[in-house]
């Protein structure tokens, strides 16, 4: 259970990137963050990890706030705390197995990571999650030979060997194709319930995001305006969130791809993106 | 749309006004300094002996040829000094250096106002002083020898090796050393398993490329003193003994071209 109280973030000598955010997620359930680029997603999610120092409000996961944390505190809150990335932040001179065991840094000594004496139920548990990720027969290749779709298979088994109690995912699909794109949406929300893990992710593309997601967070110039189910997100909505287009209207041939529960505006919206 | 239409024909320059002459009066300082400086270096140049070169170069390698070839059983240790001070000197040099260039890169540096100063010091402090200076102020610390070759050579590559893996630590990409540290790693762990796996290759080929100029570096220690094949080189030039230079000078020229095409197989090999 990850909660967030009056939430503000202000860079120097610019507006309020983020304004007075408050927001529950329960256990197990997949948020959606969406809204224009400069709206304050990735400042929200790099907040609650503090890779961003927030300015004002209270973020608690569990029982435990994180924004007051000292230095050695904060390390070891952050192990609870997955993050999957855009780019995929693996480390690409490296085997498939150190980028994945790198998730276990927080858990072992300096030395043991040094000679990459993992303790054995760790190697065990790495290997299971690069099982889980279908990735296990490429475990010692490197990880620059892998393609997108399985690099961000490592990164999701990377955040997934720190044993965490929450996922930050900071636009998982943007730099994979779009089937690539639903077998990681999928793969996200399969995982989030198998373990009844709360999980916040940050998405640009809305239909991706309507068909994966338990809930969907609207945010706009720093603040909250729509918190709804994915199936309460129409042209209103979306108009409020991204500014004025012209959601609703279709090119005839996109009809018969659309695959989402509110199909008709995708084309435009991507446009809009 | 119209208004471009009605106006007249635009004309395209490649820069402004005052570019071009800004342009124009660079070439002109250019070309007098180049003339100056010509004037400078010949007033002093006596040209009976520029005219008379080609002779004496010839008569220089009339005595040269042929080479003493029975020469080479002498050469041959200090020619395995020479690649010793070489290698060792290599060796202590990126030991040195491979701390020296996290503590001056300013994303790894504990203290960019008191530490990093410092590193960047002792990195242009290496660098601007030649092997050859090192070698003659080190020879009258530690007396003549192989010792004072393979600090001079160490402390002269210090420098080099520092500033260029310094330089590639601050263009690592960023996003896994943001990765790393939002699993909870703590700031070493980050630099062992982000940092440290990007800047290998360029550590690696900046070592054997060091290694590379350092053998050539080592020939000449020897004039000052700080052993090698250098000191036969003195002892020969100065009884005058031509087919022993051209000798040494033939047994250099083959080390460096195998410890070239050495260096790129082991390089090729790891990265």
């Amino acid at each position: 259970m990850l909660s967030l109280q009056q939430l503000s973030k202000q860079y120097k000598n610019s507006e309020l990137a983020l304004d007075n955010v408050s927001f529950d997620v329960p256990s197990g359930q997949v948020i959606g963050l969406i809204g224009p680029s400069g709206a304050g997603k990735s400042t929200l999610i790099r907040c609650i990890n503090r890779l961003i120092e927030p300015t004002h409000g209270a973020i608690y996961l569990d029982d435990v706030e994180l924004t007051q944390l000292s230095t050695s505190k904060l390390r070891k809150q952050r192990r609870r705390i997955g993050m999957i990335f855009q780019e995929y932040a693996l480390v690409e001179r490296l085997s498939v197995m150190e980028n994945v065991l790198s998730g276990t840094l927080g858990y072992v000594s300096f030395w043991q990571s040094f000679f990459r004496k993992f303790p054995e139920p760790l190697l065990q548990k790495a290997f299971g999650y690069l099982e889980r990720v279908g990735l296990l027969e490429h475990a010692n290749k490197r990880a620059d030979q892998l393609s997108g779709g399985q690099k961000q298979r490592v990164g999701i088994a990377r955040a997934l060997a720190q044993e965490p109690s929450l996922l930050l995912i900071d636009e998982p699909t943007a730099s994979l194709d779009p089937k690539t794109s639903r077998q990681i949406m999928r793969l996200i929300k399969e995982i989030c319930k198998e373990r009844n893990l709360p999980a916040i992710i940050n998405i640009h593309d809305v239909v991706l995001a309507q068909t994966y997601v338990d809930r969907i967070i609207g945010l706009k110039a720093g603040k909250i305006v729509f918190d709804g189910s994915p199936s309460a997100l129409n042209a209103s909505v979306l108009t409020t969130i991204y500014g004025k287009e012209e959601w609703n209207t279709t090119p005839a041939c996109e009809e018969e791809v659309s695959i989402a529960p509110v199909p008709n505006f995708q084309t435009k919206l991507e446009l809009a993106i | 749309m119209a208004h471009l239409e009605t106006s007249a024909k635009k004309v395209w320059q490649q820069r402004m006004t005052f570019k071009r002459w800004m342009g124009w009066f660079s070439w002109l300082f250019i070309l007098s300094f180049f003339m100056l400086c010509w004037q400078a270096m010949t007033q002093n140049t006596l040209w009976v002996f520029v005219l008379d070169a080609p002779t004496q170069a010839a008569d220089l390698i009339d005595r040269m040829f042929p080479p003493r070839w029975s020469y080479i059983t002498a050469l041959l240790k200090p020619l395995w000094d020479t690649l010793n001070i070489a290698t060792l000197g290599t060796l202590f040099g990126i030991i040195l250096a491979f701390p020296i260039a996290f503590l001056a890169a300013h994303n790894t540096t504990p203290s960019r106002f008191f530490v990093r100063p410092i590193a960047l010091f002792i990195i242009v402090a290496s660098r601007s002083i030649n092997s050859l200076i090192w070698a003659l102020l080190l020879v009258a610390i530690f007396g003549p020898g192989l010792f004072a070759g393979i600090i001079a050579i160490a402390l002269r590559s210090v420098g080099f090796v520092a500033k260029l893996l310094y330089e590639a630590i601050e263009e690592v990409d960023k996003t896994p050393i943001k990765a790393l540290t939002s699993t909870g790693a703590s700031a070493v762990q980050v630099m062992d398993y982000a940092i440290i796996p990007q800047i290998l290759p360029t550590f690696i080929g900046v070592s054997l490329f060091r290694w590379d100029i350092n053998i050539r570096e080592s020939t000449i220690l020897g004039l000052v003193g700080a052993g090698g094949i250098g000191l036969e080189l003195q002892a020969s030039l100065s009884v005058l003994a031509w087919p022993q230079v051209i000798l040494i000078v033939l047994l250099i020229f083959i080390t460096v071209i195998l410890s070239e095409a050495f260096s790129a197989k082991i390089r090729n090999a790891i990265i």
